[in-house]
């Protein structure tokens, strides 16, 4: 059900327009090969290291961002349904987050087609991805859960989370490469980020190299914590969301 | 085994008017029919329904009446497990489908063919068995090749009648109505009659909510009038229409 009503939400993008979704890619590449060259140039880095690092890192982390902001969204644009139908809640949460699976399946080509150009070489890391974006989904399922009922309760929360995301944006190093980040603050900047050790796990394997012990130990340990709180939450509060929306 | 047992059943609404919900229009419908009320934290609430208690039988089809805001609908949405109660235990046994609002999920951008395939799986039909129906429904609709069209260019006649045509495909054990459905223009409108009274018939439960006298006296065998979210009288319908309509 929540696959359908996903993939009902692809096609929505595909009508009428002859490139639907891949109106995204497109706006992508572009954005990519723009702040390709204008950081190159900026950071001293060659293109060959920054260009792969940038595509793998923008694309992935545009999964991460937008499930975060449309999962605030999850129950209160599904109002009708919910307030009609007895599905099982998780229907609308799953939505969001296959919806925008659905967007990566579509942006993700631009990543192996920057590294043939570049005559880049893709190690056998990329394997990782797999355990990698287990690990990622797990984390984003329960952030669309909580995020949707405290949406759907505090109506100011989907704004907030949206500007929150493009803080978060500059401060994750999304577009900048960790290592510029002096050892001395590495720690507090970057290993307190959960979105930098997510975005790690997605990333890394494109990039030839393994996600760190740490990358994958945070991780796993905010999913579970995560899991845990959001159990409770929608314990308590599940009922709530039919009058709240 | 079709049932439905309410033990002192009690639903608030809780009103939360510091994030710009319309207060007002929650406000009327306490004016009409709901009771404002404040809870220990300052919260508003308004009490929706309140000391539910009744039982329905397999067979048995109940007409809801009231003026508006006496909880009609809140119970419709109880009975189909939407609101959890906050007060009481609302049991109910049996697949429930509600024809309130038919058009529900129907995008108009898709075709009528996709269209059918997600109301009906909103419905809860499987892709097979809407497979199997699915020239029934094209069928009974009169859309013919539009089916292959996209819903925003159907006239409104359409539109309904493809929402009707798949929207009373299921066979529920317990049907919820919210007044009596009618669509299309005359040699439709017999059609959709006779199919609607199939499937009323079909169901082991049916609740119709209804201003109608006629109506309810013709298709129900009791009745509950609703009123400031409580029963005021539970009786076979022609007492209640009695009381309520006045002789």
């Amino acid at each position: 059900m929540a696959r359908m009503l996903a993939w009902e939400d692809v096609k929505q993008a595909y009508r009428r327009s002859a490139i639907g979704p891949f109106w995204i890619t497109a706006s992508m590449a572009v954005q990519i090969a723009a702040m390709g060259v204008v950081f190159g140039i900026i950071f001293h880095t060659p293109l060959f290291e920054y260009l792969p690092f940038l595509a793998s890192s923008i694309i992935l982390w545009s999964l991460i961002s937008a499930t975060v902001t449309e999962g605030c969204m999850a129950f209160i644009n599904a109002e009708g349904m919910i307030k009609q139908l007895d599905l099982p809640l998780h229907v609308h949460t799953l939505r969001v987050v296959l919806r925008n699976l659905f967007t990566l399946a579509h942006n993700i080509v631009i990543i192996p087609l920057v590294f043939l150009v570049l005559g880049h070489p893709i190690g056998w890391q990329v394997l990782l991805l797999i355990p990698g974006a287990v690990v990622v989904l797990a984390n984003l399922s329960w952030i669309v859960i909580v995020l949707g009922m405290v949406s759907a309760r505090y109506r100011d929360i989907p704004q907030t989370v949206a500007a929150a995301m493009t803080i978060v944006y500059f401060i994750t190093p999304v577009m900048w490469q960790p290592k510029l980040v002096p050892d001395a603050q590495a720690h507090w900047l970057l290993g307190l980020n959960p979105f930098y050790h997510l975005l790690q796990l997605l990333r890394l394997p494109f990039l030839s190299t393994l996600p760190t012990l740490e990358n994958w130990a945070l991780s796993a340990g905010f999913a579970v914590v995560g899991w845990a709180i959001t159990v409770m939450v929608f314990k308590k509060f599940g009922k709530q969301i039919a009058y709240w929306v | 085994m079709a049932h439905i047992k309410f033990e002192s059943v009690g639903v608030e609404f809780p009103i939360f008017n510091a994030n710009g919900r319309s207060l007002t229009s929650r406000l009327l419908e306490a004016a009409t029919g709901g009771r404002l009320d404040k809870d220990p934290d300052g919260r508003v609430m308004v009490r929706a329904l309140q000391g539910l208690d009744f039982e329905i039988n397999e067979g048995q089809r109940i007409g809801l009446i009231g003026h508006n805001g006496a909880g009609k609908s809140t119970l419709l949405r109880v009975l189909s497990r939407v609101y959890k109660p906050q007060v009481g235990s609302a049991d109910i046994a049996g697949n429930v489908t509600s024809l309130i609002d038919i058009a529900l999920g129907i995008n108009p951008e898709a075709t009528g063919r996709e269209n059918v395939f997600i109301r009906g799986a909103l419905l809860g039909l499987s892709k097979q068995e809407l497979s199997d129906k699915f020239d029934e429904i094209v069928e009974f609709s009169e859309l013919g090749d539009f089916i292959e069209m996209p819903v925003r260019t159907y006239s409104s006649g359409m539109h309904l009648r493809l929402a009707f045509a798949v929207s009373t495909v299921v066979r529920p054990e317990i049907l919820l109505m919210d007044e009596w459905l009618s669509v299309g223009d005359e040699s439709f409108k017999h059609k959709a009659e006779e199919r609607l009274t199939n499937m009323m018939d079909t169901a082991k439960i049916l609740v119709i909510a209804s201003h109608s006298r006629d109506l309810l006296e013709k298709t129900c065998t009791r009745a509950l009038w609703l009123e400031h979210g409580q029963v005021k009288m539970d009786a076979p319908v022609h007492e209640v229409t009695k009381a309520y309509f006045g002789s």
